[in-house]
């Protein structure tokens, strides 16, 4: 246990000093008292806060997205059954449950939200952001998504279609970006390094995709 | 419930501001905070339904003053009075002051972490078939519990469309107050933006719900 001495910890550089915040007192105190009646051990929840802070993230969604660019079979298998398809994938922690790719093409552009809490596919992209979480995007995504695209810099021709998805249940969303062109050749690797976050929510385009003007 | 979580429509909010480079967690307690939900989760203490009703049922002032794992906090506080596994008195002192139930399936240890970073399954098998069927037209019911829902304002008593089904999963308007998985088919039903916003709204918006059986009527 010497390894998880909490008292000696450090916040990450957020509460510097001697004085800790209320919340961080608040929080400790349940820690103790779940530890104390034997409910979790503080060893296994460092193990879970390490694996969101190092291991799982967007990098795990790119490389599904560069192999589905690369490969139509892939592709069109991750389109049928996402959780399936990338469970074929070596280098790509499992997926549980129950995983939509939903494709970006010319006529159709996707948008992922989650209206009434942060449904959102952490194994894929890791933890949810804070705007993702936040009152203006949960409020205006679904009545003016325009609007919100137009506050990440996104403007998409005015006849393509928006579909918003509301992640409304246990079922969650992946979208799949076009491929930008002049990428023709590229590594799958290469390809990865393109693919934002935000393209995998619909709120972005990869980088290097020629945004159309407004 | 027809809660201040359900933001789908409001207006007000302004802009979205995104945080360059977001952190993982902005504090320590934020994590700590995620991972003893996850675990407390995934030993059986309580289920996900029943975190999210306990976050929903937050009095709304203080939900929109809240940041996100304030909420959290906030609601496993809750959820863990409710299920009768921590005592009130027990955060006012700080330290556990008696014998509590054990979790179903005991203390969560790191072999147990695998099972949080990887999604659990929420389909369970249904004696019913689907009464829908892609394609077919179905009004949302109006219906507005004071429990737990997972169809949200914006959509209630409106027409749309059976895009997919995806299979039979918990029902979590069930789940979340204790009475059982109830299981029911769940469907993609897509809206185009003018049924739900009215004749002014974008024509090539469409929004998608995904909404289980006793949500739907034929159309």
């Amino acid at each position: 246990m010497a390894a998880h001495d909490h008292e000696h910890d450090h916040d990450h550089g957020h509460d510097h000093g001697s004085e800790l915040s209320e919340m961080q007192l608040r929080v400790r105190a349940l820690e103790t008292i779940l530890t104390e009646k034997g409910y979790v051990d503080p060893a296994a929840l460092d193990a879970i806060v390490e694996t969101y802070e190092t291991k799982i993230g967007p990098r795990n969604g790119a490389r599904v997205v560069a192999k589905a660019w690369s490969d139509p079979s892939f592709k069109q298998a991750l389109l049928d059954d996402a959780t399936k398809a990338i469970g074929t994938l070596g280098h790509v922690s499992r997926v549980g449950d129950h995983l939509i790719a939903v494709e970006n093409t010319p006529q159709r552009h996707n948008m992922i939200v989650c209206t009434l809490c942060s449904c959102y596919p952490w194994e894929v992209l890791g933890l949810p952001p804070t705007w993702y979480k936040a009152a203006p995007y949960r409020s205006r995504a679904v009545k003016d998504p325009r609007g919100v695209l137009a506050d990440f810099g996104v403007a998409l021709p005015k006849e393509t279609e928006v579909r918003v998805w509301d992640s409304t249940a246990e079922t969650r969303f992946l979208v799949l970006p076009m491929r930008p062109a002049g990428t023709e050749g590229w590594s799958e690797e290469r390809l990865a390094d393109i693919v934002t976050r935000d393209s995998m929510i619909g709120t972005g385009l990869p980088t290097g995709l020629p945004k159309a003007q407004p | 419930m027809n809660g201040v979580h359900d933001m789908g429509g409001m207006d007000g909010f302004g802009k979205v501001e995104v945080e360059a480079n977001e952190p993982a967690f902005h504090h320590r307690w934020e994590g700590r905070v995620m991972a003893m939900v996850r675990a407390m989760g995934a030993n059986g203490g309580l289920n996900i339904d029943m975190q999210r009703f306990s976050r929903e049922s937050i009095p709304p002032a203080i939900y929109l003053a809240a940041s996100y794992y304030q909420k959290w906090f906030l609601g496993l506080k809750s959820t863990l009075v409710d299920r009768k596994l921590v005592g009130a008195d027990e955060f006012v002192a700080g330290r556990s002051l008696r014998q509590s139930p054990p979790l179903p399936r005991g203390t969560f240890s790191v072999k147990d972490v695998a099972r949080v970073t990887t999604r659990g399954s929420f389909q369970r098998d249904v004696a019913n078939p689907p009464a829908f069927k892609p394609g077919d037209r179905v009004r949302t019911k109006n219906i507005n519990p004071p429990t737990h829902t997972r169809l949200p304002r914006y959509v209630r008593g409106h027409v749309g469309t059976v895009e997919r089904i995806n299979g039979s999963h918990v029902f979590p308007d069930s789940a979340a107050h204790g009475r059982g998985e109830n299981p029911q088919w769940l469907y993609t039903v897509v809206f185009s933006g003018r049924e739900l916003w009215g004749a002014e709204a974008d024509p090539t918006v469409k929004i998608s719900v995904e909404a289980f059986e006793p949500y739907l009527d034929r159309a």
